[in-house]
């Protein structure tokens, strides 16, 4: 199988450029990440982030033929040869696959992804019905990949203003918890003309996420509780 | 050149779930801890935990801890360490409920509290039966909403993370207490030395010594090399836990959950095999039980597929609906890595290496121990670990299902407060060794300058491929013998690995390398006990010595790096404060 593979050493490489890579792969060989793992065991100095290999760790994403996505759960058969691999776009290159997250973290963080009730915590549990339950469904699963973020026009151009969705995600996750107490200092906190309202709903964070969330979806849901105090 | 030191109150090696209980701990009380992780720290491997945490919350039904503590002696096969064991499941419910109010997203019961599912070997009435609804969970999903909401909570907390940082190597002084260890920044390459008043490991598992394994790559036992070379023992290495059903061909784990909530196991003839091993508890026996009766089934035969070598795993009578709500973890990775959607068809499964039941020594404190002028119990000061890559002894010779993220919880948290009141104790530094990194400094000197040497990637399959033939479910004395024999030489090939890639940044290659240094102390801890232990207990399995043998063997192995020496020492029988359990027949 054919593949094209984005190499960037700042250690000896004045600029990036596309290596061609040609590879016998065997049966067992059924995702993309067993291809990269031959082709790692014939030149080792490809860099890249894996660990889980089943789609639950989010280390492997990667833009692969265009489209961002993890190399774990990419079936080879389903790829167009020569399949390109090129890092996560708008991030910096660390080197080959592997690229900075600082900017995509911080912005994980500025939301304040934790629970926030200051009552005394009761004896046992909170109790919460299954109904407030699933409301968290479709938010909790996400694996911080960056492959919505950085599929984002929004995130690229002010990667440092814009929350980027993943992190709005997460925000709606803690609005939509029945035990959080936090709803209007969450809001407060994306009532800015940039850390929500950039997103333009154009969903390219939907078409891209590995685990079939929908942060354009969560992103909307925030807009309406924004709506909501207003009036 | 001088290696760059930075001084922390403590350093906790891995931010898997019981690196970051522990962190917490340190955090919330004001300490400077750091926190060090090969990955950002919701990548490690905890995030893939499926069924359920146990504790006898009683929220299905009635329920004790003792019940709980019961299950997991007789799990272990009377190995485990009975105030380990008492101390783990009186603090189970304790630190479940501070993670839900910590925010993790637990599945609900009409009534607002925690869901629990039945799982493997969780029964009522000291073993009596039936089982019991134990394990709380998050779909099937629960070690990543764990994972996350520990990660949430430092956040929080502002711990702080040292990420993509590989320890290299523990640091001790003359009389053996730790202060430190070697590490270096995988972005750059540079290598410092993290000195601090107390360490914990916190570095997880090796189940990749084997070549169908659940573990992630990251699983390279990197504490245990650490420890094994400070000359510190490795613990009852001969057990391993083959989860019964990884997906045959591709090793990713599906959950026992799928049996917990009704699924069950046929074999080419359509039969539900396990009424014949386990009549009671049938799919729902210990893990060892199950897998071995799937080995068993498959050798006489009796497997599916064109080959015989799988058995299925059925589930579609328990209905879309329960599945997407339960089990929508499960039919992803089915359908992902099996071909299959499991609504409608059985899922090809195979028992895979899962667990490591030994490990770093340790009391229910957390402290780490060593035999020391007759005490197998002599306590290595500044020095803790907990989770997988400790041996409590909690799990002893099996696992029970949902106790390893219990484990997590109850001894991350253990092993913080622990060293809050040893640093409370010892405020100041005590010197670094002048030589303290030059163990390392030479071992990375040799592999940057190795030439003509060994493929680190040829190696390593080599290693795997001994451990699988070797030491898989069922053992045979002349196999263990001539693995023994290979993995040793295995070994002297890895002192010989040779990359190519010799840039500074980010260099996987190497980390791999030095992965590689671990996996193999491990693989070698691994071959010896299990060769040296002549009876079968748990999951270790001989063909020449079938029984369990309490009057010869009722005892932990102690594996040393130096000379490759075994050593022995007593099970703790006597809890903290109930009676002892009683070795008896184990039967499910």
């Amino acid at each position: 199988m054919r593949f094209k593979i984005y190499r960037y050493d700042p250690d000896k490489d004045a600029k990036p450029y596309m290596q061609d890579y040609d590879v016998e792969l065997q049966p067992s060989d059924r995702m993309l990440l067993d291809a990269l793992i031959r082709i790692k065991a014939i030149d080792d100095s490809l860099s890249l982030r894996r660990s889980c290999r089943e789609g639950v760790c989010g280390s492997d994403a990667m833009n692969i033929n265009g489209k961002n996505g993890l190399a774990c759960i990419t079936r080879l058969a389903d790829l167009k040869q020569p399949v390109e691999l090129r890092p996560l776009p708008g991030l910096p290159v660390i080197r080959d696959l592997i690229v900075d997250m600082t900017q995509f973290f911080k912005q994980y963080h500025s939301v304040k992804p934790y629970l926030v009730n200051n009552e005394p915590p009761p004896e046992r549990e909170r109790l919460q019905s299954p109904a407030e339950r699933e409301e968290l469904d479709g938010l909790y699963e996400c694996i911080l990949c960056a492959c919505c973020s950085t599929a984002c026009p929004s995130f690229w151009w002010n990667p440092d203003k814009f929350v980027g969705p993943a992190g709005l995600l997460q925000a709606y996750r803690f609005l939509a918890d029945s035990r959080d107490e936090a709803t209007s200092e969450r809001l407060d906190n994306l009532e800015d003309p940039y850390r929500l309202f950039r997103c333009h709903s154009i969903m390219n964070c939907v078409d891209v996420c590995p685990k079939g969330l929908n942060p354009t979806r969560a992103i909307g849901k925030i807009k309406d509780l924004m709506v909501k105090r207003a009036v | 050149m001088a290696i760059p030191v930075r001084k922390f109150d403590a350093v906790i090696v891995g931010a898997g779930g019981a690196g970051m209980r522990a962190s917490l701990q340190l955090a919330e009380a004001g300490f400077k801890v750091a926190v060090l992780s090969k990955v950002f720290p919701t990548r490690s491997h905890t995030v893939a935990a499926q069924g359920g945490i146990g504790a006898a919350l009683g929220n299905m039904g009635e329920d004790s801890w003792m019940w709980h503590m019961y299950d997991t002696i007789k799990g272990s096969d009377w190995l485990g360490d009975q105030d380990t064991i008492e101390f783990l499941c009186r603090e189970a419910p304790k630190v479940v409920i501070e993670l839900e109010h910590f925010g993790m997203p637990f599945d609900r019961n009409a009534d607002g509290t925690v869901y629990q599912r039945p799982f493997g070997g969780h029964m009522q009435n000291f073993g009596a039966g039936p089982s019991v609804q134990r394990s709380c969970c998050a779909a099937d999903r629960t070690g990543h909403a764990m994972l996350h909401t520990l990660y949430q909570r430092n956040v929080r907390a502002n711990t702080l993370f040292f990420v993509e940082w590989m320890a290299l190597d523990l640091v001790r002084d003359a009389s053996g207490q730790v202060l430190g260890v070697i590490a270096m920044e995988m972005e750059t390459g540079e290598v410092s030395i993290l000195h601090a008043r107390a360490v914990l490991f916190a570095t997880g598992g090796a189940g990749r010594i084997y070549s169908a394994s659940t573990n992630a790559f990251i699983n390279t036992g990197d504490g245990l090399g650490m420890a094994a070379r400070a000359g510190i023992p490795l613990e009852d290495m001969e057990f391993w836990q083959f989860h019964p059903t990884g997906v045959a061909g591709a090793g990713i784990l599906i959950t026992e959950a799928v049996r917990g909530e009704g699924g069950y196991l046929l074999n080419k003839n359509g039969e539900r095999f396990m009424e014949r091993y386990a009549p009671n508890a049938k799919d729902l026996a210990s893990r060892d039980v199950v897998s071995r009766a799937m080995a068993t089934e498959i050798k006489e035969g009796r497997g599916c597929g064109p080959d015989g070598d799988y058995l299925l795993l059925k589930l579609d009578h328990l209905g879309v609906d329960l599945i997407e709500a339960k089990l929508p973890g499960i039919r992803e990775i089915a359908k992902k890595f099996a071909n299959v959607d499991p609504v409608k068809d059985p899922i090809p499964v195979v028992p895979t290496c899962h667990y490591q039941m030994g490990g770093i020594p340790t009391n229910y404190r957390g402290e780490v121990v060593a035999p020391q002028s007759g005490n197998p119990e002599a306590l290595v000061t500044g020095f803790y670990a907990a989770g997988e890559c400790a041996c409590a002894s909690v799990h002893g010779a099996n696992r029970l299902g949902t106790n390893s993220l219990t484990d997590l919880l109850v001894f991350g948290k253990a092993s913080g407060d622990t060293m809050i009141g040893f640093l409370k104790e010892n405020p100041g530094h005590k010197d670094l060794p002048r030589d303290a990194a030059d163990r390392t400094s030479m071992r990375l000197a040799r592999l940057d300058g190795q030439q003509r040497g060994e493929s680190v990637h040829e190696v390593g399959a080599e290693m795997r491929r001994i451990m699988q033939a070797h030491c898989g479910v069922f053992r045979f004395p002349d196999m263990l013998i001539e693995g023994v024999k290979k993995i040793k030489e295995t070994a002297e090939r890895a002192q010989r690995t040779e990359i190519r890639d010799k840039s500074k940044v980010f260099n996987t290659a190497r980390v791999e390398a030095l992965e590689l240094d671990n996996l193999i102390e491990v693989a070698v801890a691994t071959l010896v006990s299990a060769e040296a232990r002549k009876e079968s207990r748990g999951a270790h399995d001989r063909a020449d010595h079938h029984q369990r043998d309490d009057a010869n063997w009722l005892k932990h192995s102690l594996w040393y790096k130096q000379g490759s020496r075994l050593d022995y020492k007593p099970v703790h029988m006597k809890p903290l404060t109930v009676p002892t359990i009683e070795p008896k027949v184990r039967t499910y």
